[in-house]
């Protein structure tokens, strides 16, 4: 999980510098609002500067001219990958909520959510 | 100072697939908490999501009755943001390459005139789960988390909320038709988030859009957004600013309120999701499918009126469901008097839906048996009001009404003689309104009708009477 959550962090960042082309210590903290993360002030400095870093990798890709070439969306050559629609035995409410800290009425039971 | 509205729709339609979009759990709803999840729809690690094909033939449907492009190459995004019906922290969506686009419907306004509403595009999404607010806390039911959804955008078309009531109502209508979604907006399988701005006049740029959010009746679509463009009028004409936001509809107060703390909430990441490939569409698939369509409301309701002489009204009224149309039509094919049997439907027969709550097909009268109450009367063999008798009494007791119109001796009188008798008799029993009849009182025709049938029991032949009272009265 924790992985992935940094990997969507690379990602958005990525997107970001799209625009601004250098990250700043701002970007960085505004993205790890989004994404529940916890920097504090070193962090978020190192972070930047890893960051662009990076970025000044990757950004050397920009040199190839990629006009004509649609953009990829999945490194697989492959399409259409479906399964027939049908229903199969779920998992039985105990398996469902083992794992939850907390329960109730075999529901997840959370911190109240404000609306 | 008025101001014209300017309404966008964006709702979300549940497919009513057997299974879930991307996992094999059961789609249907109304099952205990947490009973149709597994490990893809719970969010688990080291899952893998695989594509429901149904959900692209329903789609793919929606798109074509709605008029629009196909996409033949469509991918699925990853929309990110926290929240405790989102196992994932990301709903998996479709962004940059919907597989729908440019379509549209045309909208029937009250002055009878025709509108046509733009559609964006219509993609697929996975819905979220369901949380129950307690004091103190929430509880989480997974089962709907990885229901799918199409999600269908309108173009900011709409002027006012009756005709984001017209544009939803005949959504829902198409929808049923092609059998993708039960589009039950009480109990969530169609729901509708409404982008709503004024403006001076029609010429003006748009204002500023609230998003007005947990609307859940075609009533308080409309109740919603009149509240919100009053809510913008005032905030103009005090000499304020209309903020972008999202507000929440309060279905018991009838108000709307801005969802505080979300400013963040639109900054979703969207990327490509590696889990799915994209979808790649054959023109044959396409093709079948358009080969596969059924007659839609517009076709249907014009087909109505040239070839069964129905008008506007009643067609109209006869495609609003699939079911009545397909009612009508086996009715007729019985006993060709289509306007007849159209009042019929809308009379008696809706009364009746009415009362048990039922649909047309359950409501204890077939098609043929409500065709043979109609030849009845344009036969001669019974009257209206006998009709309605043995309508009632086929409905109870399934018995076909020829059979209940010889067991009971409820043949219409069409006998001169005795009728001739029943009209002396009561024209003898009310003098003082014969004698007003006489000179000249046509209202009192009504009347005297009245009490012919009373006194024959309702069986006297309306068409042999009136020239009889018209007789013996001049």
């Amino acid at each position: 999980m924790r992985k992935k959550v940094i990997i969507s962090f690379l990602i958005k960042t990525i997107e970001v510098c799209k625009v601004s082309q250098t990250v700043s210590k701002k970007d960085v903290l505004h993205i790890a609002t989004l994404a529940r993360l916890k920097f504090d002030d070193e962090q978020a400095e190192r972070f930047t500067n890893d960051l662009n870093n990076i970025l000044g990798y990757i950004d050397k890709l920009n040199e190839l001219n990629t006009d004509n070439i649609e953009p990829t969306s999945h490194a697989l050559d492959i399409y259409t990958v479906t399964r027939p629609d049908k229903a199969e035995a779920s998992l039985s409410n105990e398996d469902a909520i083992r794992n939850a800290p907390q329960s109730e009425n075999g529901m997840f039971r959370v911190p109240k959510v404000i609306e | 100072m008025s101001y014209e509205p300017v309404i966008g729709l964006e709702v979300h339609v549940q497919m009513s697939t057997d299974s879930k979009i991307f996992c094999t759990c059961s789609n249907k709803f109304g099952s205990e908490p947490n009973t149709n999840v597994c490990p893809v729809c719970l969010g688990m690690p080291g899952v893998l999501p695989v594509l429901n094909e149904k959900v692209v033939e329903y789609t793919v449907k929606a798109g074509l009755a709605l008029n629009c492009q196909i996409r033949k190459k469509s991918v699925f995004a990853r929309k990110n943001y926290f929240y405790p019906d989102l196992p994932k922290a990301y709903q998996i969506s479709q962004y940059e390459l919907p597989i729908c686009e440019h379509g549209y419907i045309d909208i029937e306004l009250e002055d009878g005139t025709q509108k046509r509403i733009g559609i964006t595009r219509i993609h697929i999404e996975e819905d979220a789960g369901k949380l129950n607010h307690e004091a103190g806390c929430s509880l989480v039911d997974l089962n709907r988390t990885g229901t799918p959804l199409m999600e269908i955008v309108s173009e900011p078309d709409l002027r006012s909320a009756e005709e984001a009531k017209a544009y939803l109502m005949k959504l829902k209508t198409i929808l049923e038709y092609i059998e993708v979604s039960d589009c039950n907006m009480e109990e969530g399988s169609m729901r509708c988030d409404a982008n709503v701005s004024i403006r001076p006049d029609s010429n003006a740029p748009f204002g500023t859009r609230a998003e007005i959010k947990n609307v859940n009746s075609f009533r308080n679509v409309e109740r919603a957004i009149k509240y919100e463009q009053k809510r913008q009028e005032k905030v103009l004409n005090e000499g304020g600013k209309i903020v972008q936001e999202t507000r929440l509809f309060n279905a018991d107060t009838g108000i709307t309120a801005s969802m505080r703390g979300k400013e963040d909430a639109h900054d979703y990441r969207y990327f490509p999701d590696p889990d799915l490939v994209p979808i790649v569409l054959e023109d044959k698939f396409i093709d079948d499918l358009k080969e596969w369509m059924p007659e839609l409301p517009d076709a249907k309701r014009a087909r109505f009126m040239s070839e069964y002489g129905l008008s506007g009204m009643d067609a109209d009224f006869l495609v609003s469901a699939k079911a009545y149309g397909q009612y009508f039509e086996q009715a007729v094919k019985a006993h060709n008097n289509p306007k007849a049997v159209c009042n019929w439907i809308m009379g008696e027969l809706m009364r009746r839906l009415n009362d048990k709550q039922c649909t047309i097909f359950e409501a204890g009268i077939s098609p043929e048996n409500l065709a043979e109450i109609v030849k009845l009367i344009d036969e001669g063999k019974i009257s209206g009001n006998i009709a309605k008798q043995v309508f009632d009494e086929t409905a109870e007791t399934g018995k076909n009404p020829s059979e209940i119109v010889a067991e009971k001796g409820l043949v219409q009188n069409s006998n001169e003689d005795e009728l001739e008798a029943i009209v002396k008799q009561v024209l003898d029993a009310n003098p003082a309104e014969t004698e007003r009849f006489k000179g000249g009182e046509v209202k009192l025709q009504g009347f005297f009708m009245g009490q012919i049938m009373k006194a024959s029991k309702g069986k006297a032949n309306p068409a042999v009477v009136a020239p009889l009272l018209k007789k013996l009265t001049s």
